[in-house]
């Protein structure tokens, strides 16, 4: 294992980069919308804004680099989309001078903003717009907690990259367009005229990323010609021939094949601020043919490889999440894009797909060390112990990946929502959990639902107690009821009756994407767009899926486990009692706190007690959710993870009946709530796969791990039959936090000696000291799992 | 219903209901006690009181309470409940009075802290079976099983008797964890339900032996002798103390002894550490050994290297 001097110098930059704000894509693109373009098709108008975007952005060629392009100017100056989501001089203030995950914005780039972006914007972007067009109902409950929104400020995204651009380069997808334009029936097909317009829009975007790639050639020429340096002139004369090669062509070469890849992802992220997790998937599968060809060939060595996909690694952390604004600043805050890239698993044939360049990336993974991009193992019956073991020497390091997944899981959850075997096999996992065909999916998170918010209006006739105002429908008062039958009763019309709100809104802001801000350039990526002429937002996509996030599992099962307990089991406490305690956060009742906290069956120990109201508020979850038709002909389904919202949706609670003080994070994915777990990582193993995760779209499991439990060869196979055990009992994905406490709170203590502290939050992997105080403090609270 | 006629079956043990025994913690995940992933199951009560015992907890026979100062929320509430007067406060602390506590377990019930805690349950074969069976896709995953540690295991020979068939009538792998001071019949007894012995060398020295432990290391040493001739898969632990047992000239000994056992070539060491003592403040018992370091990695793997070389197959840690 090795990094040389020029990969440790690149990483070294990318990691002291400072966090920037660039205006030069809110400059361009306000330039490109204040033209009088007259009247104009929005797939092209788009497709036009992304090719002046592409033929005026500064082009960025950094010091000893071998994979080119940058999504700003330069590494970490972080473009906007005012046309999305404007922010405001106030935004770009805090962003300045918050203290975790800040971004620098110069004087002039205030002024920018003031001047020019703001006054064009305001009011107009597609936030505003969205915000418009919402229910009151929608902002009651948006505003209470209830749910998020993500595409209030950033464009649909969670799709990632099949092998086709391995074989086909731009002018092969456009000869595909041009056959979709040529067969366009305009005497049968009512819709001809709509796919022509975006048949043509893709066209313009194909060729744009072409020209795109020529700028950089021409970069690296002018380059080759000022260095004194043979050996550097030599690389930007290769980089040079590359870039005129890809992405008009097929790639030939492993090193083309990487490049190719990132200046598509380039593309799809300029176009729009594509939420999380753009990847190329499969890698290792993607790359195995070029690496074997180049070795058998001779013009690859397996050190060059390392090279290569090292200087790709420093590619993506130098990108910064696009920052936010408002509520979501707050659900969400980090740098990391989640791109995940995919290890192991199954072939398109479903046979075993561990190769020799899974393991030359598992090497990189543990050398290179950033937050970006993330990267899981897939596990399938299928793949070797050896290759899990590799990754559990990686993940005991502390660094929190990669996060292990069910790839045989994966495969049955596709199925089952309507993909072919094979298409799910070409499937995998993307930002956090959640799972889609890819290629051939549009899959989107839609936003987070706060399930213990439900339960919390339920028990006050739907007032939200912290507003006082009525968000919920009114499900009777929790004094008369006489059962928890007649309580769960209520929760569930209440949940309902939540959900309803959320889906609403969803099918309005999907057709404002379709219609205001389609995506040709990513149409072109992913199936069927391109032989349907339909955009990626308007249904163009093979299978498409709307996704809502439960949250806060491990609390409203314990909520519950502790009203049934209590009130009506064991009649230790009236439910008028309980309110009382909730209303007054417990202030002078610790003791009855510590009752419904230590004296209650709780989810995560293997308690039937407990584990049944789980799977009976995954029923209701799923029965409000699930097959619902949303606007592209797909269907919504559900998923349960938190990233960090977890946090922001306790912040808006009081008190819940499982001892939680108001305020405080909720639990986090499919975990048990923090430190309720006392009987080891296998009886939450079970209880956890009690869930049936099958008719899911993604699960989270999080493990905190101390590093004694996996010094020597002995854990490392005990933590892989883990796995293998939560695997066969149909678990989606787990991750493990190697980390003790003590170093945890030392951290907190002292920032600048644990900068690099890496710890896993929430499907992601970030710095903990970046992490805001109570999330720090929740991680640490999360149960450590020790045994001796 | 089903599921225990289904255990009484076929089994020479027709009271897997009746037969009781008490148990200190039942640990699952545990990944150090033998092969596989396993569950631990502790059983109260030792012949032994090694100086430095690290589970104090299990050497008396009796159900014990303890009190966990950190957890004590100083509510109250244990003072009144209490019927016995083994309760009271003197200013802010709450003071605990074993010899007059009859561990009745009412303040325990009331302590919603946990602050206060019965150490030891009376608990029916069934009972432990079915906490056993319930990771058993994690044995089975990882060619783990159940290992039965303590305290002394074999002071409970009936219990653990039923233990051991219950285990294998569900095909789960068992191992005994024990100091190996035990009447030679109760072992050979139990002996062909018992798959691995991890059996507990301390001291060879038997006047040392004594002093450290209270008792003679003879009848330890004897079973050890004869288990190994009979074939019984053994690994021996060696719990490293450092100024104890850790000389030389001891280990070379120890290493000679395990040599001229047939069939015996596996050794754990088990390196002393201080964490245990908070347990003996807990219990209010005397920790011997206050002050006493752990040994340092060099240390051990010298050690570690003497054994190797006379062709054991070692492991620090266990």
């Amino acid at each position: 294992m090795s990094m040389t001097d020029r990969v440790r110098r690149l990483r070294q930059n990318s990691l002291e980069a400072i966090p920037t704000i660039s205006t030069e894509r809110a400059e361009l693109i306000t330039e490109f919308y204040s033209r009088n373009l007259g009247l104009i098709s929005p797939p092209v108008h788009r497709a036009l804004a992304f090719q002046f975007l592409l033929e005026n952005k500064t082009i960025w060629i950094g010091e000893g680099e071998l994979i080119v392009g940058e999504k700003g100017p330069a590494p970490k100056a972080t473009p906007t989309y005012p046309e999305l989501c404007c922010h405001s001089l106030e935004d770009l203030d805090i962003l300045d001078s918050r203290e975790k995950i800040p971004f620098k914005v110069s004087p002039a780039a205030r002024q920018v903003y003031a001047e020019r972006i703001i006054p064009f914007w305001q009011g107009k972007s597609l936030r505003d717009l969205l915000f418009r067009e919402m229910t009151p109902e929608w902002k009651a409950a948006y505003e209470t907690g209830i749910f998020t929104e993500f595409m209030e400020q950033r464009a649909p995204g969670h799709t990632v990259l099949d092998d086709k651009i391995y074989h086909k380069g731009m002018l092969n997808f456009k000869e595909d367009i041009h056959r979709s334009l040529e067969a366009l029936d305009f005497y049968n097909d009512p819709d001809a005229y709509d796919k022509q317009e975006e048949l043509r829009a893709m066209d313009i975007c194909a060729s744009a990323l072409i020209c795109f790639a020529e700028r950089h050639a021409e970069k690296a020429r002018q380059l080759a010609e000022q260095t004194d340096d043979p050996q550097r002139r030599w690389e930007l004369e290769q980089i040079a021939t590359i870039c005129s090669w890809v992405p008009a062509h097929a790639p030939r070469t492993f090193w083309e094949a990487l490049q190719y890849y990132w200046f598509v992802h380039l593309g799809v992220t300029i176009e729009l601020n594509t939420w999380d997790s753009f990847c190329p998937g499969h890698l290792d599968q993607h790359l195995y043919p070029f690496y074997m060809r180049g070795l058998a060939e001779g013009s690859l060595t397996r050190p060059q490889a390392e090279e290569l996909l090292q200087c790709f690694w420093i590619k993506f952390n130098n990108q910064p999440a696009p920052p936010k604004v408002g509520v979501t600043a707050a659900e969400s805050g980090t740098y990391t894009d989640f791109a995940q890239i995919n290890l192991g698993g199954l072939k398109p044939d479903g046979s075993d797909a561990v190769n020799e360049v899974t393991y030359l990336l598992l090497d990189v993974i543990e050398e290179m060390r950033i937050l970006q991009p993330s990267s899981s193992i897939q596990v399938s019956k299928k793949n070797p112990d050896q290759f899990i073991q590799r990754a559990a020497k990686i993940i005991r390091t502390g660094f929190g990946q990669p996060s292990i997944f069910n790839s045989d899981l994966i495969v049955q959850e596709l199925v089952r929502q309507g993909k072919t075997v094979i298409d799910a096999r070409c499937g995998g996992s993307s930002g956090c959990v959640e799972v889609g065909a890819f290629g051939k999916e549009n899959y989107n998170l839609t936003g987070y639902f706060n399930i213990p918010k439900v339960l919390e209006l339920t028990l006050n006739n739907g007032i939200d107690p912290l507003s006082g105002r009525k968000v919920g429908l009114e499900t009777g008062d929790p004094a008369q009821f006489k059962t928890y039958e007649e309580l769960f009763n209520a929760f569930t019309r209440q949940l309902n009756y939540l959900i309803d709100i959320k889906i609403r809104g969803n099918q309005v802001v999907e057709r404002l994407y379709a219609r205001y801000m389609p995506a040709p350039f990513l149409s072109i990526l992913i199936d069927d767009c391109i032989r349907k002429g339909k955009d990626y937002h308007d249904g163009g996509a093979r299978y498409n899926t709307s996704y809502i996030q439960g949250v806060g599992m491990g609390t409203i099962t314990d909520s519950l486990a502790a009203i049934k307990y209590h009130v009506f089991d064991h009649h230790t406490l009236t439910l008028v009692d309980l309110l009382e305690l909730l209303r007054t956060n417990f202030e002078n009742h610790e003791r009855e706190r510590l009752l419904l906290s230590n004296k209650t069956p709780r989810y995560g120990n293997d308690d039937d007690y407990a584990d049944k109201l789980m799977r009976s508020v995954f029923e209701v979850y799923f029965s409000a959710i699930d097959g619902r038709k949303n606007t592209k002909g797909g269907e919504y389904h559900i998923n349960l993870l938190p990233t960090t919202v977890h946090v922001y949706f306790g912040s808006v609670m009081g008190a819940t009946p499982d001892g939680r003080k108001a305020g405080m994070p909720l639990s986090e994915g499919v975990s048990p709530v923090q430190g309720a777990d006392r009987h080891g990582p296998t009886a939450v193993i079970k209880s956890v796969a009690k869930m049936d995760h099958v008719r899911t779209g993604g699960t989270l499991l999080n493990q905190k791990f101390t590093p004694q439990l996996l010094q020597d060869d002995a854990g490392i196979n005990r933590l892989v039959q883990l796995v293998r055990t939560y695997f066969k009992l149909d678990g989606h994905h787990i991750q493990f936090n190697v980390v003790d406490a003590d170093t945890l709170r030392e951290a907190q203590k002292h920032p600048d000696q644990y900068r690099d502290l890496i710890v896993r939050v929430a499907g992601y992997s970030d710095y903990f000291c970046d992490l805001s105080k109570t999330l720090q403090d929740e991680i640490i609270a999360r149960t450590e799992q020790k045994s001796w | 219903m089903v599921e225990k006629a289904l255990f009484l079956k076929n089994s020479p043990l027709q009271n897997a209901d009746v037969i009781q025994g008490i148990v200190f913690d039942i640990r699952k995940y545990s990944i150090h006690d033998g092969p596989g992933i396993r569950t631990a199951v502790f059983l109260k009560g030792c012949p032994l009181s090694c100086w430095w015992c690290h589970n104090p907890e299990g050497q008396s026979t009796k159900i014990e309470i303890i009190k966990r100062e950190n957890r004590c929320i100083h509510c109250g509430e244990c003072l009144s409940i209490c019927k016995h007067n083994a309760i009271t406060q003197i200013g802010d602390q709450i003071l605990l009075d074993r010899a007059k506590c009859t561990l009745c377990g009412e303040c325990v019930e009331e302590c919603y802290a946990e602050a206060l805690e019965l150490i030891g349950k009376r608990m029916s074969v069934e009972e432990v079976i079915q906490e056993i069976k319930a990771d058993l896709p994690f044995y089975e995953q990882s060619n783990g099983g159940v290992t039965f540690s303590g305290g002394e295991p074999f002071l409970q020979p009936q219990f653990l008797h039923g233990l051991l068939i219950g285990c294998h009538q569900l095909g789960i792998h068992t191992a005994v964890d024990t100091c190996g001071y035990a009447s030679w019949s109760t072992i050979d007894s139990l002996r062909q339900d018992i798959d691995l012995f991890l059996y507990d060398i301390k001291v060879l020295d038997d006047t040392l032996h004594r002093k450290y432990t209270g008792v003679s290391n003879k009848l330890i040493l004897d079973n050890l002798r004869r288990l190994s001739k009979l074939g019984a898969q053994i690994i021996i632990r060696f719990p490293l103390i450092p100024g104890i047992n850790d000389n030389e000239e001891h280990v070379r000994q120890l290493a000679n002894l395990v040599k001229s056992l047939p069939q015996v070539n596996e050794m754990d060491i088990l390196p002393y550490h201080s964490s245990a003592i908070n347990k003996y403040n807990s219990l209010g018992l005397e920790y011997s050994l206050e002050g006493l370091l752990s040994p340092s990695d060099e240390h051990l793997q010298e050690i570690a290297h003497i054994l190797e070389e006379s062709g054991l197959n070692v492991k620090i840690g266990g």
